[in-house]
């Protein structure tokens, strides 16, 4: 590590993060789990195996349009459970609370809570709290981990995905990471952006029902599409190319990110996901996302080549080619 | 999208592309400056390189603020942060940018209070509402920026805010682009002028570069579309063999530019010497705050002791900065200097030619 200290940037979900996992924390733990650096750990178990996977939130604001810290807690973890192919079933929650937080506002947070495990039909089995003195943490903190059940014997992972492989995303780009932004900073931007935050675990279950060649499935949360696509390139060491014209999103999205100096590739989600998927199962995947409602507007947007390993290339709206590379730190505003 | 897609249409981006190969061919190699960092972004982001033909070469020039702060800048607002009961307050480009021995971004991990902003009013707002601290904002930029800081003086003036200071290191643009012209080092046929500084400032300022110098001018807007018709109206007076200044950012941009802007920067600002990292000292090339608006000086409020300078030898970005050399002839591109770890500026900026080169051009 060249830093002593940590940055805001090892946070970010890109390069600055991946060094921290791989050079300060895995050497501690020596599971093969971790080392497969997919979104949740797939155990021995009787039958297919028991899937397995923890997040913590700390976004701010707390509250935002579309969603809070307690929809994404549940959604979250959900999502990591059901992109390696398994059923979430319980979770745990554990909550560290600011002396002084507002018991009304933790109120509106349970309750979000609860309507995202009923939609995701999944169970909060057991649950900690904790309250730390003003200043030790920032009003609310949650951390749900969660297990699932595989719901086949072949499980997608970051590294199944194979030559000529399609790439689907199942809506339109860097929603949530808009939304939280323009809410933190106050700014006076058009009113209908607001999280894509969302439990996937129906969308897969149904995909995975009618195709049996689904090879990866991410959710690109932290570090965007950008981020996500790279991970995969390299745990399969396979080439990803992508379609900038056929990359969803919408005009008030693109709009700020225009503003904002902000390139909506590496901005956050937090109810996409992409799936890689053998060309032939394409049409059918397509048809049923379609038909969720969190699926409308889903499209592909790449196909997997050999070469170059281990590369993401865009072909850009004007015809041109460029590489896609990790976040290198955090995304920051420029100054004209 | 309205104003948006519309630049970045593939069969335009085409038409053009083969309207420009048809004048290019025939003419001498030319060499085109793009002053901005935007542009250079936007000429890796989209992969106009490819789609020029072999004797129209774009080098880069000094227009990224970041990459032309001196290191010494940095480490005076890195002094200035350790102070008690001080709020840096900065756009988001200079925080990872690294000083001597230290960065903004390493100094809020080891404690000193820095905020990001999107608008200078904000830091003013910041002022006020945190009356028991003091509040430095640090103006680095070029005319796009400095009148948004003059007017933020002139607003903490107007509250009678004493706890709202600039540390001031604006720089106006057309002095190093007369540095470049009238020097020998790099062999120059024209510039693709930038787009947000003019329209502050208009075409006028730029005419000298043309009757003077003899350069080939347009000034274009950030779009794909928008470099590769600046590129074909610089052809056209290549065939015409009579160098002046056009605008092809005509939405935006206009002969006069903003005269508000204009007044603002001059009611705050006088015309001062300034360092460009990697290029030196220019005289005349920057802007400081005027006597009547001294107190707002951070400056000259505060007594810090800054350290010593140390700047990174094998690092090339002054030579890149003024198109002496592409990115990759730098010894440390790509291996000892990225973006997650950069040793340069250039390679810091989301503007920078190094940041650019490494993110969008490397060998795909």
């Amino acid at each position: 590590m060249k830093y002593d200290k940590i940055l805001l940037g090892h946070g970010s979900g890109g390069k600055l993060s991946h060094q921290l996992i791989e050079e300060v924390f895995l050497p501690y733990f020596s599971e093969d789990t971790l080392y497969k650096m997919d979104d949740a750990a797939v155990l021995e178990y009787p039958g297919n195996g028991l899937v397995f996977s923890t997040d913590s939130y700390v976004v701010d604001p707390i509250e935002f349009p579309g969603g809070d810290i307690g929809k994404i807690a549940v959604c979250g973890t959900v999502n990591d459970i059901s992109m390696m192919g398994a059923r979430p079933l319980f979770l745990s929650a554990g909550f560290i609370i600011e002396e002084g937080f507002s018991i009304e506002v933790l109120h509106r947070i349970l309750t979000s809570m609860k309507n995202a495990a009923l939609e995701a039909g999944v169970r909060i089995v057991t649950g900690d709290t904790k309250v730390v003195p003003r200043g030790a943490a920032d009003k609310l903190f949650i951390n749900t981990a969660g297990v699932g059940l595989p719901m086949a014997e072949k499980l997608p992972s970051g590294a199944g995905a194979k030559p000529g492989d399609q790439i689907i995303i199942n809506g339109p780009i860097a929603e949530h990471g808009i939304t939280v932004m323009a809410t933190r900073e106050g700014l006076e931007m058009d009113l209908s952006i607001k999280t894509d935050s969302a439990p996937l675990n129906h969308l897969v279950r149904e995909i995975m029902a009618v195709s049996g060649e689904i090879h990866v499935m991410r959710d690109p949360t932290r570090g965007g599409i950008a981020t996500t696509l790279n991970e995969i390139a390299r745990q399969s060491e396979m080439a990803i190319n992508i379609d900038e014209n056929q990359l969803p999103i919408t005009p008030e999205v693109s709009s700020a990110c225009e503003i904002l100096g902000l390139d909506p590739l590496y901005i956050a989600n937090e109810g996409k996901i992409l799936v890689f998927c053998s060309q032939d199962d394409t049409p059918r995947i397509l048809e049923i996302m379609h038909k969720n409602k969190y699926g409308g507007a889903a499209r592909v947007i790449g196909t997997v080549r050999e070469e170059p390993r281990r590369k993401v290339i865009l072909k850009t709206a004007i015809g041109g080619q460029r590489l896609i590379d990790m976040l290198a730190g955090e995304q920051l505003p420029r100054i004209c | 999208m309205k104003y948006l897609n519309e630049f970045r249409d593939e069969r335009l981006a085409r038409m053009l592309a083969g309207r420009i190969a048809e004048k290019a061919n025939g003419l001498p190699e030319l060499k085109f400056m793009e002053v901005c960092g935007s542009h250079t972004m936007a000429i890796a982001r989209y992969g106009l390189r490819r789609m020029l033909p072999a004797n129209i070469g774009l080098i880069s020039g000094p227009g990224c603020p970041v990459c032309v702060t001196p290191n010494h800048y940095l480490d005076h607002a890195i002094a200035l942060g350790r102070l008690q009961d001080v709020i840096l307050v900065t756009f988001g480009d200079m925080l990872r940018v690294p000083g001597s021995t230290s960065s903004l971004e390493k100094e809020r991990a080891g404690g000193s209070d820095i905020r990001i902003v999107y608008s200078t009013m904000d830091a003013v707002e910041m002022a006020r509402k945190n009356s028991g601290k003091k509040v430095i904002f640090l103006g680095v930029g070029f005319e796009t920026t400095a009148p948004t800081i003059a007017a933020s003086v002139v607003q903490a003036e107007k509250m009678a805010l004493q706890n709202y200071f600039v540390l001031c290191a604006h720089k106006t643009m057309p002095k190093p682009m007369e540095a470049i012209a009238g020097g020998k080092k790099v062999p120059l046929d024209g510039f693709i002028c930038p787009a947000h500084v003019s329209t502050i400032i208009g075409s006028h300022p730029y005419d000298f570069l043309s009757v003077k110098y003899g350069k080939y001018c347009v000034i274009a807007g950030f779009e794909p579309l928008d470099i590769l018709e600046a590129i074909d109206m610089l052809l056209s007076q290549v065939h015409s063999k009579k160098p002046k200044v056009e605008i092809q950012y005509a939405r935006v941009a206009t002969a006069d530019g903003n005269p508000t802007a204009l007044k603002l920067m001059e009611k705050v600002f006088k015309v001062c010497d300034t360092e460009w990292r990697g290029i030196g000292m220019i005289p005349g090339s920057g802007l400081c705050l005027n006597d009547r608006y001294a107190s707002f000086d951070a400056a000259l409020r505060f007594e810090v002791e800054i350290e010593r300078t140390i700047e990174e030898t094998a690092c090339i970005c002054g030579e890149v900065m003024q198109g002496l050399a592409r990115p990759p002839e730098c010894p440390l591109f790509g291996t000892v200097c990225t973006p997650e770890s950069p040793v340069g500026a250039c390679m810091v900026s989301s503007e920078g030619s190094c940041a650019a080169a490494y993110k969008y051009e490397q060998l795909i």
